[in-house]
């Protein structure tokens, strides 16, 4: 899950963690009073979506009066910002947040990741701060910095120290740096973070390390312990085919293409979408509905699916282990008497109770083209779509 | 011979009483499994489908002499359930459980460096060895006993790869599903080691996904030191990046874990990767019959 750069800083702030004076704001008003009580120099206007390259497409702006101020929150407010993570149909700007101004010295990059290959979280740091770590990561390797924590020591203050001289923290300040990352280890370990990034990092004219930008990521699995993180959700940030799907616990993703993929299990579902590219079709979604679809389920992923207007077929892919094929099969047909297809479906069973199945979606008198295998289904749906 | 489990495999459930525990309990022994004792905190003294149920794991293979664990109890619980077979001696761990917190399973991990405990999972079917025991949420039937190892990230999918095997007279000597979450008990190579060591063992198909360098690893490794064919397939070719597929480590992350990249490292390392997960099985007996063994591995009509 993730959240918004202002509700990153609050959390980041209780931890102790530097972070500039700021506060959110839903309106021109809101964000003119905000920078009215913050009373700085300078004042910096700054659009809230869960997408980074803000700066770079208008979303970031440095006002140096409450006009200013004023003018830029009206500007963004509203404004459909495109960045290269919004993808091409962008992302509305809904809140803002009013931060004071510093006097950066340098920029730094500092992150947290849980790290696959020894299992356990790994800090790294660098001093190409603002740049994203992957293109760091390309062409200067050198210039990152990594520590593997210990789980049960925790990341300790010689690592910490280790990466701020590393990265060539000025030597006064590197005790304020060493204070940074120990409490930003801390807040990842409290909070179930999946990833933490800090870029820029800076070091300021008045001798502070304080975080310009933060963004935090939250385990998924993890959210059943942190209620106050979860009170952060922003569901206008979120898909809302993704959010009704997971209502029923069905694990569902959007994409651009236009043959619907119902399909039990991730692994084969992800497969479905290859094999459907694969005869030159473009899948609409991945759709997982689980080991033990009920009828119930399996009417609302079709509702899902058929609430995007893209589809033009749905393909139907299971593999009935536990599940058996004549639940699907009755799921299915429920399904399309009560929404009403009008497009081409065409079902795959295989498994439990295939036979069962196969005569439940034949004697329904429903327009179902049946398929014999994985290929002959998106085969099938392929040449329908394109009719 | 097989790999992990077989016949003589000694099991306990733990999280027995509860619905998804209790039904595949029934399946497994039904399968013919040697499952001895169950545990649930606060039923120990009870009994379910004939099944002595403890209050603690070590009193469970105390009283059974129980060799191997399988988990099903929730997410919030799970990591400790992990935790309590291994201080209990058990020397294999299955963990269907899916939804544990990766922060959870780094500490289960850390606790368990200087233990003796193999643990697979989590969030995976579990471990077959085809007419000899069945360890987790797997369909029994689908599979045939054989010489063709499999190891696996996803569920559906390795049922989708035996089916095809099975269907072609190829029988399995050992399925592992290794699981879906980024940090994990039991890798690839690790499995593909003891399949390699495996006398019963002749070639091995490997079923990765996005997300992770776990199958770049396993190629390498094999290109230096497996001594049978190995065929591979790589899930999620089509998955845009940022988005957690289904499975909490398939994600393409900072141009990382690409289905791309993961095939071109299998091919590199000599690793013939099927196309399609249609012909996960006609790749394999591809395999088979430029390595002189296919004969060898029919085991049925």
């Amino acid at each position: 899950m993730n959240i918004h750069e202002y509700q990153g800083k609050e959390i980041l702030r209780s931890y102790g963690v530097a972070v500039p004076n700021g506060k959110v704001a839903y309106s021109v008003e809101e964000a003119v009073e905000a920078a009215k009580n913050l009373g700085s120099d300078v004042t910096v206007v700054k659009a809230q979506i869960h997408a980074g390259g803000r700066g770079k497409a208008g979303g970031v702006k440095v006002a140096k009066n409450l006009e200013e101020v004023r003018t830029y929150a009206d500007d963004i407010l509203g404004k459909t910002l495109v960045t290269h993570q919004t993808g091409p149909e962008g992302k509305e700007v809904k809140r803002l947040l009013i931060e004071e101004g510093c006097d950066i010295q340098s920029e730094y990059y500092i992150g947290l990741v849980v790290d696959r290959a020894t299992n356990r979280i790994v800090m790294m740091a660098s001093e190409e701060g603002g740049t994203e770590i992957e293109e760091v990561a390309e062409k200067t390797p050198e210039k990152i910095f990594k520590e593997v924590v210990d789980p049960v020591a925790g990341l300790m203050p010689y690592q910490a120290r280790r990466l701020a001289f590393s990265i060539n923290i000025p030597k006064e300040l590197v005790r304020e740096a060493v204070k940074f990352m120990l409490g930003l280890y801390q807040v990842f370990v409290d909070k179930d973070c999946s990833i933490a990034e800090i870029n820029p990092l800076v070091t300021t004219g008045d001798g502070k390390v304080m975080a310009l930008d933060a963004k935090l990521n939250f385990d998924s699995n993890a959210l059943f312990r942190q209620k106050a993180i979860l009170e952060y959700r922003d569901l206008d940030e979120e898909d809302p085919k993704e959010i009704e799907a997971s209502k029923y616990d069905l694990s569902y993703i959007s994409l651009n293409g236009n043959i619907g993929c119902m399909v039990n299990g991730a692994g084969l579902a992800m497969a479905t979408m290859d094999i459907i590219k694969h005869y030159q079709g473009d899948p609409a979604n991945f759709l997982d509905v689980g080991g033990g679809a009920t009828k119930e389920k399996v009417t609302e992923a079709f509702k899902i699916i058929l609430s995007d207007e893209n589809v033009k077929g749905i393909y139907v892919n299971i593999f009935g282990g536990i599940m058996k094929c004549d639940v699907i099969a009755e799921g299915v047909v429920a399904a399309t008497k009560e929404v009403g297809l009008k497009i081409p479906l065409v079902v795959r069973l295989e498994g439990t109770n295939v036979d069962l199945g196969k005569k439940i979606l034949e004697e329904s008198g429903l327009d179902i083209t049946a398929a014999d295998s994985m290929a002959d289904g998106a085969e099938k749906i392929v040449s329908l779509v394109k009719a | 011979m097989s790999i992990l489990i077989n016949k003589d495999t000694k099991v306990i459930v733990q999280g027995i009483t509860g619905a998804t525990g209790l039904f595949h309990t029934k399946q497994a022994v039904e399968y013919g499994t040697n499952i001895v004792g169950g545990v649930t905190p606060g039923k120990g003294g009870t009994e379910v489908e004939g099944i002595p149920v403890f209050d603690t794991v070590s009193q469970a293979v105390e009283a059974t002499g129980a060799n191997a664990s399988v988990i099903y109890v929730p997410p919030a619980f799970a990591a400790d359930a992990i935790m309590e077979a291994s201080d209990a001696g058990l020397e294999l761990v299955i963990t269907i459980t899916e939804g544990i917190p990766v922060m959870d399973m780094i500490k289960v991990k850390r606790y368990l460096e200087d233990k003796k405990t193999r643990l697979i999972g989590p969030n995976c079917p579990g471990v077959i060895t085809p007419e000899a025991c069945k360890i987790g949420i797997m369909p029994g039937y689908i599979h045939k006993k054989g010489h063709v190892g499999v190891v696996s990230r996803s569920g559906t999918l390795t049922y989708e790869a035996v089916h095809q095997l099975t269907a072609e007279g190829i029988g399995q000597s050992t399925a592992v599903g290794i699981g879906g979450d980024p940090v994990n008990g039991t890798n690839f190579i690790d499995v593909l080691k003891l399949f390699n060591e495996d006398e019963d063992t002749y070639a091995v198909i490997m079923i990765g996904e996005i997300g992770g360098t776990a199958e770049e690893e396993a190629a390498e490794w094999i290109k230096a030191n497996m001594k049978k064919p190995v065929v591979g397939f790589i899930g999620g070719q089509t998955a845009p990046p940022g988005k957690r597929m289904g499975h909490a480590g398939a994600i393409i992350s900072g141009g990382k874990g690409t289905a791309a990249e993961k095939i071109k490292t299998l091919q590199s390392c000599g690793v013939k990767v099927a196309e399609t997960p249609a012909v996960m099985g006609e790749t394999l007996i591809s395999a088979l019959k430029e390595h002189g063994i296919y004969e060898k591995c029919v085991t049925h009509q």
